[in-house]
């Protein structure tokens, strides 16, 4: 069970924070030259499709490619894990060699998924280097990770927990946070 | 959310097509894994694999082999020849001093008919059937059925001919089992000394005419014809065996329409299948070698998590 406490971002707002993120990975990426962005899946993957959407608008260049990364098979709780996760295709249709890659999650917590993303994408080739691009960064990190590109910080507690809803995926757009009223605040992959 | 208890994988026969299918879809995602330029993951560090291979094998082993080193697991090899099989040593002992070693996950191969099962019920470490006498081979056959739902796209209604000696093989009864379970057609043709008698009360015709089961079918699963049968009197020769049931493209031919060949390998040449077919269009023997790994690869993957049920 969950109990929503606050909205933190509606459909107008989570527009704006796209397009001022695209903006950002352009300032550091001027040109759209050996930009790459992939998206974790699940929510990462939607994201990474409308940022490079606005990228090549904005830049009126080709378009940005995309790439779908499922980071199961690096988790670093697969043995102690209490769910054996489902295991998805990771798509990569482009060479990573010396490649400029944001890695586009939704919301930035312990650090561990992007820990396992940036050991996923080494196994594809050697990037030129890969920054990070999150909608929520909501602190606690377990590991010395940081976003590059950030939609909003959130100072949030333990036990209550960050829902990203794209329309993609769940048919609306928005970011709630939500208390967790159950014994357990096991992060559970929705 | 769909719970699916999945501790060893003994054979295909009760398997449901939920478990079927959650492997299948797996595999499709470590067949991506094994075309990258890295093609191994960290996921099963940590996790010791045993495989035990009482029979002599090839394919199958370095199949699990490279479908083990491909999860970072750690392996240990026992082969027959140069296990303590040799110097009288019970299969239970083996697998007791296997376990006081702390594998994780057991793959075996034997000659007798349910040793993967005696081992399952005997050991705590999950047990993966890699081929026990005539029984089952699933891993096998999760490898044809995913070959040809790759080729396909969809299972359901499919006729699926298996060609050769039904009686003897595994391969043929794990293929039975878990087509069957998907929705697939299965009839057999062979010699009537090779084909078991039971056969028709599992609802799979059975047919003696080459062609009029080529003609009816959309894949043919060639079996291999063990040298053996001749001597055993099952079949009058290998040339005779080859002029009723082996495969040429003058059969084909004459069927017309596109088939999907298979075989499990490995191959006689000339006997059950000719080499024309073999090495030519509809051939998808070397897809399923590939395959082979993936499917491995997903077992092991789902089999080594601490509760297998999957979200």
């Amino acid at each position: 069970m969950e109990k929503l406490k606050q909205r933190i971002i509606d459909e107008q707002g989570l527009e704006r924070t796209l397009a001022r993120l695209a903006h950002e990975i352009l300032e550091a990426n001027p040109g759209t030259e050996g930009l790459a962005l992939i998206g974790i899946r699940t929510r990462g993957v939607p994201l990474a499709e409308r940022l490079a959407k606005l990228i090549s608008t904005i830049e009126n260049s080709a378009d940005v490619p995309v790439g779908v990364l499922d980071i199961t098979l690096y988790r670093d709780d697969y043995l102690t894990a209490r769910k054996t996760p489902r295991v998805q295709a990771t798509e990569i249709p482009f060479d990573i060699y010396n490649r400029n890659v944001v890695l586009i999650d939704d919301v930035l917590f312990t650090g561990r998924t992007i820990r396992a993303a940036i050991d996923a994408i080494l196994d594809y080739g050697r990037p030129a280097r890969i920054k990070l691009a999150v909608l929520i960064d909501r602190g606690h990190r377990e590991m010395p990770i940081q976003g590059d590109f950030i939609g909003r910080r959130l100072v949030t507690l333990p036990g209550e927990e960050v829902r990203v809803r794209l329309r993609e995926v769940d048919g609306k757009d928005e970011v709630v946070l939500v208390e967790m009223q159950a014994e357990s605040s096991y992060e559970e992959d929705r | 959310m769909n719970k699916i208890r999945f501790n060893h994988l003994l054979g295909l026969e009760g398997l449901s097509s939920e478990v079927i299918t959650e492997i299948l879809d797996s595999a499709e995602a470590f067949l991506k894994v094994l075309s990258r330029p890295i093609p191994r993951v960290p996921s099963l560090r940590g996790v010791t694999v045993a495989n035990l291979f009482f029979e002599s094998s090839t394919r199958t082993r370095i199949s699990f082999e490279l479908a083990e080193k491909r999860l970072s697991a750690d392996v240990v090899n026992f082969t027959a020849s140069s296990s303590s099989m040799n110097k009288g040593e019970t299969i239970l002992d083996t697998a007791r001093n296997i376990e006081a070693m702390k594998v994780d996950v057991v793959v075996i191969r034997h000659f007798a008919q349910g040793s993967p099962h005696f081992l399952a019920d005997r050991v705590n470490a999950a047990v993966i059937n890699a081929g026990d006498g005539s029984h089952e081979h699933p891993t096998q056959a999760l490898l044809d059925i995913m070959t040809i739902r790759r080729k396909t796209g969809d299972l359901k209604g499919l006729k699926v001919l298996i060609l050769g000696d039904i009686a003897h093989s595994r391969v043929a009864r794990s293929n039975i089992y878990g087509l069957l379970t998907m929705g697939v057609n299965v009839k057999i043709c062979g010699p009537s000394t090779l084909i078991p008698r039971e056969i028709e009360s599992m609802g799979i015709e059975v047919t003696h005419d080459l062609e009029e089961g080529l003609d009816w079918c959309d894949v043919v699963n060639v079996l291999r014809i063990q040298l053996e049968r001749q001597n055993e009197g099952l079949i009058p020769s290998l040339r005779e065996y080859q002029r009723s049931f082996g495969l040429t493209r003058n059969h084909l031919e004459r069927v017309g329409g596109e088939k999907i060949i298979m075989h499990p390998g490995p191959m006689n040449r000339g006997v059950e299948i000719d080499s024309d077919v073999a090495d030519g269009p509809g051939s998808v023997i070397l897809s399923q070698v590939t395959h082979g790994v993936a499917v491995r690869m997903a077992v092991l993957y789902l089999i080594s998590g601490r509760e297998q049920s999957i979200e």
